[in-house]
Order: C-alpha cells, then structure tokens, then sequence
C-alpha cells in the first residue's frame, strides 16, 4: 500500500487523508442529526403554541418557596419576585447545601477513614460497618429514612423541644437558632478576624525563619489558634459588642394557629435543609473514608520507617511525610466526590428543599412550560460546576507531580 | 520492661563445648546446642494477646500528657461506640424480630399492629413492625401492578437471566463465551417479548425493508473485502458491510417482536417494584457497554475530531445529575422526535439512563484501555492487524478483563441510582414501597418504617453481594496479573 | 567489659556500642529469634548472613525498634531499648540505617531529604543542615544531584543518597539491611565501595548481605544466623576458610558455588 506513486488511488489511501474523510463524514452526520432534531423540536412546539425564548424570566413567580439562605438573601416575594430570582434562588440554595455537605462530608469522611486503620478493633469494626451500610443503600432512601426520621422526632408545631433554654430549639417547622444582627461597629470585628489571620500567617513567616537560623521550633499549632481565637474578639468586646442576636419567639398562648415559632425572630433551618444536609454527609463521607483510607495506605510502610530510624517523631513524619503523599493520591477522587455531593443536592426534588432542580425545574417548570429554556438552564449551571472541578483537578494534578525521570 | 517468658529456658551452661561467659563479643563461637522453640508470652497470642493488640494497644500509652490524654478519648470513645452499636443494634432487631408482628390470622390488617390505646391489642409504647404488611404487598413490591396469572413470564425472565448469568460466572463451565453472548444478545429480545407480550405492531414492509437494506450493505462490505473498491472507499465499504450486519440483526429482531407469541400485552406501566428497577438497571449496562466502549475509543483516537464530539459527550452526561437527565428524557424526547412517535415512559427513562451510564462506562474502559501496556499495541501494528482487528482481538479482550471490577462497581451505582426514576413517575421498587404507604387499610405508626426497612434491605443485599464479587474479581485479576 | 547502664545518659567512651542478651522474639506463634546474644564494640564492622527467613533483618530491626523483642534485654550505646519512648527516640538518634528498598522520600528533593531529620531531630539551623547535608553528598560522591527528585536518580545514586541521608544524623551505629540486593548488578559496585570507605573511616556498622566479597574486605566478624539463632561467627578469614558447624558449610556451598 506504501511507496507506490503519487496518483489518486494513492492519494485516496493515505492514512492522512482517510483520517480526515472520516472525520469529515462524522461532522456531517453530526449536523444532520441536529438538523433534524432541532427541526422536530421546532415543529412540535409550534404545535403546541409554544415558542423559545427566555423572557419569561423577568415575569414574576407565583408560588411560596420555603424559608432558606436564598429566599433570604433574595428577599423573595411572592408576586414580587421574578422567575430570575427563583432561578438564583435555586442556585444558592443549591450552593450552601452543597457547601455545607462538603464541610461535614470532609470532617466525617476523614475521622472514619483513619478510624478504619486504627489498631482499636471497635473503631476498624464500627468504621466498615457504617461504610458498608451506607455505600450500599441509594442515596434517595438515606434521604427519605432522615427526613421522616427527622420530623417523627420532632415535636409538633406547637411544641418545642429546647436545645439551648430560649436560644435555640426544634420542632417539626425546622432548627431555631438566633440571627445574627449586626451593627455600625461589626465591620470591626470582622476586619480583625481577617486580620488576625494575616497576623498569624506572618507569625508563621517569622517562626520558620527563626527555625531555618537557630533550629528552635515553635509551637505554631497553638499560637496561631490563640491569636485568631482571642484577636477578635478582644476587638469585638472593645468595641462594645455591635451584635446583636435575634432569638427565635415561641409563643404559647393566643389563638391556637399562631401558636408555635414566630417567623420573623430569629433564623430558621428548616426540617428538608437539615435531611438533605444530613444524607448528603452522611453518603458522601462513607466514600471520602475509602478514599482517605486508600491514600493513607498507598504511602509505603517503607517511608514511615526510614522516617523513624532518623529519629523523626510519628506525628512529625505523619506531617511532612505521610501526608503530603497521601494527599497526592486522595486529592484528585476526593474533589470527584465533592462534585458527586453538588450533583446529588438535585435529589431534594423529593422532599421538595428549595434547590435548583425543585424549584426550578419542579415548580416552575410547571408554571412556565418552557421545558428547553430552563432544562438548559439548568444543565448550565451543573455543567459549570463540573468543569470548574476538573480545571482544578488538572491544575492540581500538574502542580503535584512527582518529578520522575 | 522486659517480659519473662512463663517457662525457664534451659541454662547456656548446658552447652557441651567450653566457652567463655562473655560470649558475646567472641570471635570463633560455635553453637553445639540448638536454642529450644518456645512458644511466645501470653500478651502475643492467644485470647489476651488478641485483646491487647486489638483494643488496648490504643489505649495503654501513658508515656506524656499528650499521649494519655488521646489515650483516655480513644478509651471514652470505644466505650461510646460499643453502647452506641449494641443498643442501636439490639433495637434493630427488637423491632425487626422480637417484638415484630408476624401474621394476622384473623385478617385484621391494619388493626393486627395495632396498640390498644389506637384500638387494637397490642400494648401500648409497642413499636416494631409490622410483617403481614409486607406480606400483603409483597407481590406489588416484587413485580407491581403485573397481572397475578401472567406472573409467571417475570419468574420465567428471572429465572433464565440467572441461569445465565451464573453459567457465565463459574469458571469451570464450559461454554462460557457462548452463553455470555447469547445473554447480551438473544435474551434481552426474549425477555422483552415475554415482558411485554410482544406482538408489536410492525409492518412487514418494515421488516422487510430492513432486510434487503442489510443485505446491500454486506454485499457493499464483500465487494470491499474482495477489492473491488480501493483506497478509502473500500474502508468506507467496510464499515457498511458490518452497518450491514447490523441492520439485518435488527431486522431480526423486528421481525420477533412481530411475532405473536399469543401473550397477554402488558403495558409497561402496570410493571413495578423490583422488576423496574431490574428492568432499568440491566438495560442500562448492557446497552451502555458498546456505546461506552466506542465512546473510549473515541476519546483516544487520534482524529481530532472524534477525539473532541466524544470527550465533549462523555463530559456533558458526566457533568449532570441523573435527575435531570431524567427529567429531560421525560419531558424533552417527544419534543425531539418528529410527530406522532410516542415514546413509553419507561422507555425513555431507559434512554436517559442509558446514554447517562455510557458516560461513566466509557471512562471505566478508557482507564482499562490506558493500563495496557504499550508494547500490546505495537505488538499488534508489527503483525499486521487493521486498527479494528487489533481492538477486537488483543486489545479489548485485555482491557475488558481489566475493568470488570470497573464495571460492576459502574452496576452498583446504577442500580442505586434506579431509584431516582420514582421522582419521574415510574414505579422502581423505592416507589412501588411509597405507593404501598398510601393504603388505608395498612395505617399503622410503623407502616413507612417497615416498608422502608423492607426495600433498605433488598437494595443491601443486592449491592452489597455485588461489591463482594468485585472485591473477589479484582483479587482474582491482581493474582494473575502477578504471575 | 563495662557493665551496661539502665540509664538515659549518654557515655561517649562506651566502648559497647550494642549488647543483645538472650533476645527472643514472635511473629505470632512464630518465633523467629531464638536466644540472640551479641555485642559490638566500637568501631567493630559485622557482616550477618544466612539463608532468608533465617531472621537476620528482624535481629538489626530488632536494634532500632522497627521490631519489637518480646523477651531479652537490648542496649544500644548504654541505653536500655525498652517502651519508654524516651529511649526510643533517644537510640534512634544514634543509630542509622539503610535499607534495601532505599526509601527515599519521593516529595522532597535530595538535599531537603537528608536536612529533614537534623533539622527536625537535631533541631540544626537550616544553614547549618545544608552544610552537612552537602559535606555527606560530597562523601558519597553525588553532590551534584542535590537539587534532583530521587525518581530522576538510578538505583545506586538512591541508595547511597539514602546512606548519605542516614550520616547526615551522624549516628554511632549504622545499620544495612541488604543495601545492594534491590540494584542492578553495575550499580552495586559504587554502593560497597562507598560502604567500604565508611568503613575505613571507622564506622561502626553491622550489616546483612550476601556480598561475600565485601564481607571478607571489609568484617571484623561474620555471623551466620539460620532458624533465628546465631550459629557460627568468626573472623572472615576463618569463617570462609575454615566453617565449623554443617549448616554453615552448606549455606557456604551454596551461596559461594556460583
């Protein structure tokens, strides 16, 4: 096939050329494909006396949402607010659920991951069991046996159960916690805050220079600790305390429908944010352990030991040896599994929490109709989300290659 | 602190030849008497070495303040950990055996679990479940709203995709590939047959049409083949030629779904419970494999262009939640098909699902594909074989065995996640245990936990049985892999 | 011969750098350490061999607590190896070790590999650290690697980086668990020519291996271990020349046949 002259047959023959005919026919079909779809699309909606478009996103919603971050910061109304709003609502309830779930996952998944290598047999036992447990029921029943968990343990509307005397209790409309008020004066307090951790970072500067000069150590761990912990609220305090707390109200006299937590004092949290919470960290941390517990293991027995024949101390080796190796393997699955928890915030659409799909493709789709819209819409903002997750993975992945031969 | 062994070890001055007591440092020292095997102290083995090393090792180390006070917490913390399992554990069982109604001979129902203070006779503060419940809908759990006479069509599909199935698994059968084959091929078409009833209704004209469509195709492959056809034509007259194949098997298959077997129709969505879930899970991995592995391929091939569409495709389905896959098969699909082509519910949950789990199948085969070594590839090229011959016949094989555990663990997610198609309306065994909660005649306190603990149970089992056998597959590669 | 002190103090004249008295020690019902006596005195080089699974690497692990003996006493340059961490910390101060799989620290370049324990042990000055950590390289000839990963280095630069990493401690005893068994056969050359200059240096080092040949260059004594106990040791001319005990002859046969 090779070699022979340069004629047309040959010139058909080439790999090169073969390549790009295929490709070409590939791209062809493609756009037929799409044609056509798009081409059915557009006759079907027009049957249905539909057209594509978004301005429905500045018509305002006619429906209740239930109390959350998003409705907070949105300050939603209803018939007020716009189909947008609904739409960054969805987003940002979708976002904190998220946000929280990754936080508890991490903590969680991380105790029972070294709890699974322990030498204690009731920590190994205890670890593999809830793990085993969990990995191996959906995610859809987790979050139905703790929402109904949830709110049989609850108290009714009209009763309460106390968790701190009048600052914060539960019952079956959601966790009661004080509201954070703040005042002229806070910025202050904040602004320390931040500050205090530059302020430690600098100190860390500072005892790592003095190490590399005079070998001392210094006890980074707790002096850092005490000046974020101590340095604000040193300012606050000065500063006349500018916050103010906004208790939840119970009332139990009065009219028997007002009875029960008053909205408007305090914060809310209501009983859905809390199930989704609870399953999403729940699930999510019996992978994290796994993989925390992979990791852990793939650093060989071998550098421990090297580590401990220099004399170095175990939580020292743990430090600059095991960990750093360890993360190296842990950090590229573990984002994975952080993506998996944001895509997995979509089943609240069961329970009906407030998050992008529920509200937006639940609701208002029905409200709306426009099922491409806001379907794309919606795939957007998932999409975003994944493809902020893998740059970040191939940036880490990059900066943390083992420099081989 | 040393130990003492428990007994005496015979005295070095037994030794016949004369040495020095300083023998340490001795050179020219030879043993005459052979050091005797002792068994070791109590705290290496046995029952008290066991429970040293296995839960108070942890907790022993009184060596700095630091180190007692970690371990006080891990003692504090085992203590809690113990309670907390025994009495969760003891109040499992309590409700799930001990104190668990278990019939209802007088055909009370609702009132067989009941307490006295609700109006039945149990006592009152009783709390278990509820078992003639579940008896009650067991067979909606099971297999939904199917017809009671036609049961025997789903225990039939069962039954065959386990004995298949089983065949495949054990080694020592023969015939394995066969049975494999005629598993992913001729029984997907007869349990759809014998699900549904079959009896579609195709023109033959169709049928035909398919036919003669399918021979052209092959005879345009042959014509390839044999040369008649050059340069990239004839690569193109290949790829119509298998096309060809295809086509006819299709028409086959048509043809079959023509048949009438005289079987009850039944529409798919009297199908429930476990079945769906089944139903969905199955399809969905069996009909995503080929796509995912033209979908690996695909992403590491060297046209830009395909490289491109299938990374883009695999990112896209990898990207979104299965919901709203779900919700955009159910509600977009009519929308993209021409006018008057009506998609069943269940089948377009198929459709989303499937295209979904290709996504993740073809990374599961792009990692096996990526693990085989080099030399495999080269190796294939030296002797000759086309890109396609080489895939078929050493490369895929490999990469197949290699991702097995891949792809199993692919299955336990998916069947997980079948249970998102009761948010779209279809009745998976998580929605067919909802809709049971919804009869009257069963209101008891313990109805949603029963049921809910009923089908935990199911999904346990099948998922945690699966996961073993992935753990031993992935064993049993890594051991051959070795040698 | 001083007697042994139970105490945590340094003697820096002690002459007996390690004294093994009637060690024994399990895997589980194993016993793979059958009443081990030895000493070494300083500046002594000791060559352990035996057929594998004769318990030679668990005997040298056994000295800094990389394995724990069940039965017997340990002291390492007068101090009692025991659970007392202190000790432990101590001994392992002293005492360096390099093992056949180098374990080398694959994150940290090979300067910031052999500053990591004065630095974090020894508490040194990061200066100070870089000046011992480069006078170590210099000795083990690959100074200019410093700034190198150990994945960009061949088996023998890695182990002798990992012997010079274990110097950079400046330990009393240095201990080799087969050193050259993982290399390919023309690195192992450059590795016991370094471990021969050690020696002559005057290094106390006790080391497991099957290379007969530095043994007979380099040994005050080689010991022969079969079954977990000490069999036969004598000077290297005698034990080549002259085994005593059958199965020394035999592991002899074997290992010199070829």
């Amino acid at each position: 096939m090779f070699g022979r002259d340069r004629s047309l047959t040959s010139l058909l023959n080439d790999t090169f050329i073969r390549g790009i005919l295929f490709q070409a026919l590939i791209a062809i079909g493609l756009l037929l494909s799409i044609n056509w779809l798009a081409d059915n699309t557009l006759s079907n909606l027009a049957n249905q006396g539909k057209t594509l478009g978004f301005d429905f996103l500045t018509r305002t919603a006619g429906f209740q949402i239930s109390p959350t971050l998003g409705t907070w910061m949105l300050d939603y109304k209803v018939g007020k607010s716009t189909y947008t709003d609904v739409y960054l609502i969805g987003i940002i309830n979708t976002f904190i659920v998220a946000l929280l779930g990754i936080l508890a996952a991490t903590v969680i998944g991380f105790t029972v991951g070294i709890m699974r290598l322990s030498d204690n047999l009731v920590f190994r036992w205890f670890s593999s069991f809830y793990v085993e447990v969990v990995r191996n029921v959906p995610l859809l029943l987790q979050l139905f046996f703790w929402y109904f968990a949830v709110l049989r343990a609850m108290p009714s509307k009209r009763e309460k159960l106390e968790l701190v005397e009048g600052v914060a209790g539960l019952n079956i409309t959601g966790l009661y916690l004080p509201a954070p008020i703040v005042s002229d004066g806070f910025i202050y307090s904040f602004l320390s805050l931040i500050g205090a951790i530059a302020i430690t970072f600098l100190v860390r500067r500072y005892a790592l220079r003095r190490q590399a000069e005079t070998g001392q150590i210094l006890p980074m761990f707790w002096i850092g600790l005490s000046i974020i912990l101590l340095l604000p609220v040193l300012v606050h305090y000065l500063n006349g305390s500018p916050l103010d707390w906004s208790l939840p109200e119970f009332k139990d006299t009065g009219p028997k429908l007002r009875q029960g937590y008053q909205s408007g004092a305090g914060m809310v949290l209501v009983p859905e944010m809390l199930a989704v919470w609870l399953a999403l960290s729940l699930y999510t941390a019996a992978f994290i352990a796994e993989i925390v517990r992979a990791g852990i293991l793939a650093v060989n027995r071998g550098q421990t030991e090297a580590a401990y024949a220099l004399g170095v101390r175990p939580n020292v080796t743990l430090r600059l040896v095991v960990i750093p190796q360890a993360m190296r393997v842990i950090i590229p699955p573990l984002t994975s599994q952080y993506l998996n928890l944001t895509k997995n915030s979509s089943l609240a659409v069961a329970i009906a929490y407030p998050e992008l799909v529920s509200v937006f493709a639940g609701t208002a789709l029905n409200q709306v109709g426009k099922e491409v819209e806001m379907i794309f819409m919606m795939m957007m903002v998932y999409l975003t989300f994944s493809l902020m997750t893998a740059a970040f993975m191939n940036w880490f992945n990059s900066r943390v290659k083992l420099v081989e031969r | 602190m040393t130990r003492k062994v428990i007994k005496a070890a015979p005295k070095k001055t037994t030794m016949k030849k004369a040495i020095p007591s300083d023998i340490d440092t001795q050179a020219g020292y030879v043993r005459i008497e052979d050091a005797p095997l002792l068994p070791p102290p109590p705290s290496e083995v046995g029952v008290t070495g066991w429970l040293y090393k296995n839960i108070f090792a942890s907790m022993s180390d009184f060596g700095s303040v630091s180190a007692a006070l970690k371990s006080v917490f891990v003692a504090a913390s085992t203590l809690f950990i113990l309670y907390f399992l025994v009495t969760q554990i003891s109040g499992l069982l309590d409700f799930a055996i001990f104190s668990a109604v278990w019939s209802d001979p007088e055909g009370l129902k609702r009132q067989a679990c009941w307490t006295v203070e609700q109006g039945g006779a149990l006592p009152n503060g009783w709390h278990a479940a509820c078992w003639p419940f579940i008896e009650a809908k067991a067979k909606f759990i099971f297999y939904g709203a199917y017809p009671n006479d036609d049961l025997w069509r789903v225990n039939l599909t069962y039954a065959l995709g386990g004995f298949m199935l089983a065949w495949v698994m054990i080694e020592r059968l023969p015939y394995r590939k066969i049975v494999g084959i005629l598993l992913l091929t001729v029984y997907p078409v007869m349990a759809t047959v014998l699900l549904t009833g079959g009896a579609f209704s195709i023109s033959t004209g169709t049928i035909g049409g398919a036919t003669i469509l399918g021979l052209a195709l092959i005879t345009i492959g042959r014509l390839g083949k044999a040369g008649y056809v050059s340069g990239a034509f004839g690569d193109l007259a290949l790829v119509a030629g298998v096309c060809g194949w295809l086509v006819i098997l299709f028409a086959a298959v048509l043809a079959v779904f023509a048949i009438d077997f005289d079987l009850e129709a039944i529409d798919t969505r009297d199908w429930g419970g476990l079945l769906i879930t089944l139903v969905v899970a199955i399809t969905g991995i069996v009909a995503s494999l080929p796509l995912g592995i033209l979908l690996a391929l695909g992403r590491r091939s060297e046209m830009p262009v395909a490289r491109f569409l299938c990374t883009v495709f695999i990112e896209f389905w990898r990207g979104v939640p299965l919901i709203t896959v779900l919700f955009m098969a159910s509600v977009m699909l009519p929308l993209f098909m021409p006018e008057g082509v009506n998609f069943d519910m269940l089948l377009r949950a198929l459709i989303g699902v499937t295209l979904f789990s290709a996504a993740y199948m073809a990374e599961v085969v792009r990692g096996g594909l990526q693990a085989i070594d080099k030399g495999q590839y080269e190796g294939a090229d030296a002797v000759g074989l086309s890109y396609w011959q080489s895939m078929r016949l050493i490369i895929l094989p490999q990469a197949l065995t290699h991702v097995i555990p891949g792809i199993v663990n692919t299955f336990i997610g998916l069947f997980k996640d079948t249970a998102l198609v009761s948010i779209v309306g279809i009745f998976d065994l998580l929605g067919a245990a909802q809709s049971t909660l919804a009869d009257a005649a069963w209101s008891t306190p313990v109805q949603g936990l029963t049921g809910y603990l009923v089908v935990a149970v199911i999904f346990f089992v099948f998922c945690f049985g699966m996961s073993r056998y992935s753990m031993f597959m992935e064993r049993k590669l890594n051991r051959s892999h070795k040698s | 011969m001083a007697q042994p002190q139970n105490t945590a103090e340094q003697s820096v004249d002690q002459k007996t750098i390690v004294s093994m008295r009637n060690v024994n020690k399990w895997f589980g019902q194993f016993h793979v350490l059958r009443d081990i006596n030895l000493g070494v005195d300083k500046g002594e080089r000791i060559v352990v061999c035996g057929p594998s699974g004769s318990g030679k690497s668990t005997l040298i692990r056994c000295l800094n607590r990389l394995e724990k003996h069940q039965d017997g006493d340990i002291f390492v340059h007068g101090i009692e190896l025991n659970n007392d961490v202190k000790n432990i910390d101590e001994i392992r101060r002293e005492v360096g070790m390099v093992f056949q799989h180098f374990n080398l620290f694959p994150h940290l370049s090979i300067l910031e590999n052999c500053m990591l324990a004065p630095i974090w042990v020894r508490k040194t000055p990061r200066a100070e650290a870089e000046e011992i950590a480069m006078h170590f390289l210099t000795r083990v000839k690959i100074p200019e690697q410093a700034s190198k990963y150990p994945g960009q280095l061949s088996g023998g630069q890695q182990q002798r980086v990992a012997i010079a990493r274990a110097l950079c401690m400046q330990p009393q005893l240095m201990l080799f668990d087969e050193p050259t068994s993982a290399l390919d056969p023309e690195m192992i050359k450059e590795v016991l020519d370094t471990m021969v200059e050690l020696a002559d240096d005057g290094m106390t080092m006790i080391c497991v291996t099957h290379e007969m040949g530095f043994a007979r260059r380099v040994a005050d004594r080689v010991i022969f271990m079969d079954e977990g106990q000490i069999v036969e040791q004598n000077e290297p001319e005698a034990f080549f020349n002259n085994p005593q005990s059958d199965r020394t002859k035999l592991f002899l046969s074997q290992i010199l046949g070829h």
